[in-house]
């Protein structure tokens, strides 16, 4: 099977969408002519042209708020944040606009808006720009929040959440999208798309010891983690991919947990309130007679995102420290 | 109300509104009336307990509202902030279901889930009724980025208050509409307080705040609103400039509130004196400026007048025994309206779990 990067898969998704559906316009600073910041989009400006593929300003409050306006009218936005860290200049649109309308209209109104963009640490940023908000947007009620993991379920999930009717915070990571993964072409599919449903979570490695429950590239930090605890250790770990954290596949998690009796939530959040507290939270009240220790978890270290590189790398969960927890629970 | 005063003919006589009928005439007065009406029998269950929150009036600004939707046509749309029953009302949504929300009732516009400031009609082509001062600019931009996307020849009507000029997005959203040439037609509702703090103390200007849209190159007019001519006058200006240059306009409508920011805003006298709140009342109150005009032009009696006025009195009042008398949400219906998927049964509303309660 064809291996595509992350960031193709992305672009794949966009040029079906835009070809399907003539309402789909995707928005954001540079996604245009500079063919994007991370060059998610390139080619779909030449390609697509000025009205399908729109530049904006930096400007997150405006074009964030245009996008859930002209949503509400039946357009569908693909807005980019460069980073997701600029979610803060634009909160007011994001959160009270683009959330609640629903609810405070009495379900008049809906916004099939995507606001998609990386959402990650570990790139020397600092930390203005090294936000994993997903726990932040997924506690919303009225907002879906989805952080796919690999090209196949980015491609997949960004299908879904185009064609979704209701907000979808969609969560990249700047360090995946040149990562390469197996994508298999359209041809090859029975329904002739890669279509992955949000609210279904995917077993990533099979496992019978202890389930390591996770999004985003920390699946990829615990597939290594279960890699070591299987060579040195002869554990065999599970790694469940929530791939999307509103809506949650929960009975992945509990059929899991039921059959290992272990788990540890790992996430690049920091550890308050972070999504592995929820998980953690909803596993002790729907598994605690199947448990065997408690549950553990792996966040990022609690403080701001450090910039010094070899400070920020060991601020995000890394292998050995899953392992660790894991031996302290095996 | 005010007694009658001196009627102003000289904006009756643009084309715009030389071309209404004595009954479209009519029409903007008791659309006029039917607000302040709704409003002071709204004020009287508020100061009776029977709502919660906020309740802001609209009363003395009427003529903007009325006014500006009554120019709207088919691909033209509405969005403004807090002090949203005026454009409610003047849009066509009906005093039993604005009043019921203001009740939190299950009847309510928005089923008891939004409040005074939460009014949505989008089969009006009303999109709020919204809370916070200015976020509101934004999203009339993208309508109006929404309209021309799909080729219609209509504009967005985007109000605000002068206290919300100061909020950043509306600068990112003017800029924005400069830029795209988006067909947006920004109206500042001046009632001369931002809050209880006036223009003077809030707003750094050299004329007036609608000068500012020069910045972005963004043609601005002021006018004044107690007359609803006018209002229409030069509203259909900046409308056809949207419709047929898709440009954006910024208007400043010099207008006036009898009432504080809210009902719960007790030092609206304070800060302001009865003199002048009086004074604006006998002499510029939008009502009773259409009112003399329509009898001085024999379009209406007095008679006819009074009786316009008592009937908005009486379906204000008939819509407050509704609203009474409407049951309250049930609250089965906390989960409804969250998600359109869910609400719709579909696949995706389907999948995963929504809602995290246990």
């Amino acid at each position: 099977m064809r291996r595509i990067s992350y960031r193709h898969a992305l672009r794949e998704a966009f040029d079906e969408e835009l070809t399907r559906d003539p309402m789909v316009v995707l928005m954001g600073e540079e996604v245009a002519q500079y063919n994007g910041a991370y060059k998610v989009t390139e080619g779909l400006w030449n390609k697509w042209g000025d009205k399908r593929i729109v530049d904006t300003p930096i400007s997150e409050a405006g074009f964030i708020g245009m996008g859930v306006g002209a949503s509400m009218l039946g357009i569908r936005p693909v807005m980019e944040l460069m980073f997701w860290s600029f979610y803060t200049v634009a909160w007011d649109q994001i959160i009270n606009n683009a959330g609640m309308v629903r609810y405070m209209s009495g379900g008049l109104i809906n916004c099939p808006i995507v606001v998609r963009g990386p959402a990650n640490g570990g790139t020397g940023v600092g930390a203005t720009h090294s936000h994993t908000p997903e726990n932040i947007m997924a506690s919303f009620p009225g907002m879906k929040c989805v952080c796919p993991a690999t090209a196949y379920d980015a491609k997949g999930l960004m299908k879904a959440a185009i064609r979704d009717n209701d907000p979808v915070m969609f969560m990249e990571n700047t360090l995946l999208y040149g990562e390469e993964w197996e994508v298999p072409e359209n041809s090859e599919l029975p329904d002739g798309e890669l279509f992955i449903p949000l609210g279904v979570a995917d077993i990533k490695l099979e496992g019978t010891d202890i389930s390591f429950i996770s999004h985003g590239r920390a699946v990829l930090t615990c597939l290594e983690a279960a890699r070591i605890l299987k060579e040195e250790h002869g554990i065999s770990a599970e790694v469940v991919d929530l791939r999307s954290i509103r809506p949650l596949d929960e009975e992945t998690i509990y059929e899991s947990v039921r059959k290992t009796h272990r788990a540890i939530c790992i996430d690049e959040n920091k550890p308050f309130c972070g999504v592995g507290a929820q998980i953690a939270s909803s596993i002790q009240l729907h598994c605690f007679d199947e448990l065997d220790a408690p549950v553990l978890r792996v966040s990022s270290i609690d403080s701001p995102a450090f910039y010094s590189p070899p400070i920020e790398k060991i601020q995000l969960p890394y292998a050995d420290v899953i392992v660790a927890k894991a031996l302290s629970i095996c | 109300m005010a007694k009658t005063v001196a009627p102003k003919t000289k904006h009756a006589d643009a084309p715009i509104n030389a071309a209404l009928t004595p009954e479209q005439k009519i029409e903007l007065y008791r659309k006029m009336c039917r607000i302040r009406r709704f409003e002071q029998i709204a004020l009287k269950h508020y100061n009776g307990g029977k709502m919660g929150g906020f309740l802001h009036l609209y009363i003395g600004q009427e003529s903007v509202a009325v006014g500006c939707v009554s120019l709207m046509g088919e691909n033209d749309h509405v969005i403004t902030a807090y002090r949203d029953h005026g454009h409610g009302l003047a849009v066509g949504m009906g005093m039993n279901e604005c009043m019921a929300e203001l009740f939190g009732k299950k009847t309510g516009c928005s089923k008891g889930k939004g409040g005074s400031m939460h009014y949505f009609a989008p089969d009006k082509n009303y999109w709020g009724g919204h809370g916070i001062v200015a976020g509101q600019i934004p999203l009339g931009t993208g309508i109006a980025f929404g309209l021309k996307y799909k080729g219609l020849k209509g504009c967005c009507l985007a109000f605000m208050g002068d206290g919300a000029v100061n909020q950043g997005s509306v600068h990112e959203a003017l800029n924005l509409a400069a830029l795209f040439e988006l067909p947006v037609v920004v109206i500042i509702e001046n009632n001369g307080y931002s809050m209880g703090t006036s223009q003077k103390r809030s707003s750094a200007y050299a004329s007036c705040l609608a000068e500012r849209a020069a910045g972005y190159g963004i043609a601005w007019e002021q006018l004044n609103g107690e007359d609803v001519f006018e209002v229409r006058a030069r509203v259909k200006v900046a409308m056809d400039r949207a419709h047929n240059e898709s440009k954006p306009t910024v208007l400043e409508i010099a207008t006036y509130r009898y009432y504080g920011h809210s009902v719960a805003d007790a030092n609206h006298k304070k800060y302001r004196t009865k003199e002048e709140i009086e004074r604006y009342e006998l002499e510029h109150d939008p009502i009773s400026v259409l009112r003399g005009y329509l009898i001085k032009e024999k379009i209406l009696t007095a008679a006819a007048a009074t009786r316009i006025d008592q009937e908005a009195l009486k379906e204000a009042e008939d819509a407050g025994v509704f609203a009474e008398q409407s049951p309250f949400p049930d609250p089965g219906e906390l989960f409804d309206d969250v998600y359109w998927e869910v609400d719709n049964n579909t696949a995706s509303g389907g999948t995963g779990r929504h809602f995290f309660n246990d």
